[in-house]
């Protein structure tokens, strides 16, 4: 019988929770260096939702969202996908570009952008949760969606749903100078991987 | 104006005319809608999975398409529907990620389609219209008064089936 999310102990929790903060730190440190800038970032938060709830964390399932995905091998398997708000998208790729475009639209040069900004985050949360297990992983070329939060989201939860009825999300602010952007961030392990992530972390 | 009842994903609800039920931002998720010609009884079910039979934790019917199309048609026939006028139209289905290797994970909203019209076939309910597929999301509305579905997207318009 695989482990699902819904099993979770605290502990186990804890330890996710860890990587999260270590991966988003990581993750601060790279975009820093990518836009010669100072990022700081918040202590992430780590929640376990029922799938109901989740939209409601970007403002609702009808709320238009930018969701970054990525599958995961080696040696174990499953996806990543990052969600940032369009107000935060926008803001990473004025960072990145050096520019204050206040246009709400996303063109070609700022998916471009995101999806490189995404190869950042989800490989420095990536190389970080291989560093703590000695793990090998791989992840694949980001794809990305623009679309309702609820359809974008119906990815990552109808994942989490083979194996139960909760998604876990670390929700990470990074900021630089005034600027604030939210991210949100799912690690999807598939069925059997789940425990072989925690064994290898010692937690099961 | 008539009542608005939401239903959330791996959730059902069902009207008397003229409630109108809806569902916001189907993905790869299948919206369901049962709905008898003659009393205007309506229902819809979101499901996530094509079939519970797969899966270890099934608890929860409306999360499938085979439990929770006839858990809705129970519940339908339950509040006076009548069996023989049922019919059905549905939404959803999309493959919001494209990627080279398709495997069966991503392609999870077609075979959602796939195993709803399976399970409307054994059950005899006629699907008279659908709007599925693509890449993108659609909030949805079934107005028990007249049947009507509305199928709303992000940048590709509105349409009734």
């Amino acid at each position: 019988m695989g482990i699902s999310i819904d099993d979770l102990n605290s502990l186990q929790i804890d330890v996710l929770k860890e990587i999260g903060n270590i991966g988003a730190g990581n993750a601060a440190t790279a975009l820093s260096k990518m836009i010669s800038k100072k990022v700081n970032m918040n202590v992430p938060t780590v929640n376990i939702l029922e799938f109901k709830n989740v939209a409601e964390l970007v403002g609702g399932p009808e709320a238009e969202v930018v969701g970054i995905y990525f599958k995961v091998n080696g040696d174990i398997t499953g996806s990543i996908m990052i969600l940032l708000d369009k107000k935060s998208a926008k803001m990473l790729t004025n960072l990145l570009m050096y520019r204050n475009d206040e246009g709400e639209e996303l063109d070609e040069m700022d998916i471009s952008a995101l999806q490189e900004i995404g190869n950042i985050l989800s490989g420095s949360y990536l190389s970080s949760l291989s560093t703590l297990t000695n793990l090998n992983l791989t992840m694949s070329i980001p794809s990305l969606a623009i679309d309702m939060a609820g359809a974008i989201l119906s990815v990552p939860v109808i994942l989490f749903g083979q194996v139960g009825d909760k998604v876990m999300l670390i929700e990470t602010v990074f900021i630089e100078g005034t600027e604030q952007v939210r991210s949100n961030f799912f690690l999807i392990p598939d069925e059997d991987s789940f425990e072989t992530l925690l064994k290898s972390l010692g937690v099961v | 104006m008539a009542e608005i009842i939401k239903v959330g994903m791996a959730d059902s609800n069902t009207t008397y005319s003229p409630g109108v039920l809806t569902t916001l931002g189907l993905g790869s998720c299948v919206g369901i809608c049962l709905y008898d010609t003659s009393t205007k009884i309506s229902g819809l079910v979101h499901i996530m999975l094509p079939d519970s039979k797969q899966i270890k934790n099934n608890v929860n019917q409306s999360k499938f398409a085979d439990t929770g199309i006839i858990k809705l048609l129970e519940d339908i026939i339950k509040m006076g529907a009548k069996r023989s006028k049922i019919t059905s139209k549905i939404a959803g289905g999309s493959q919001m990620f494209n990627f080279n290797d398709s495997s069966d994970i991503m392609r999870i909203g077609l075979r959602n389609v796939a195993a709803t019209k399976d399970i409307l076939k054994q059950l005899n309910i006629p699907l008279i219209a659908e709007d599925t597929g693509g890449n993108y999301g659609r909030t949805i509305e079934l107005y028990s008064e007249t049947g009507i579905l509305l199928i709303k997207t992000i940048g590709r318009g509105t349409k009734q089936i």
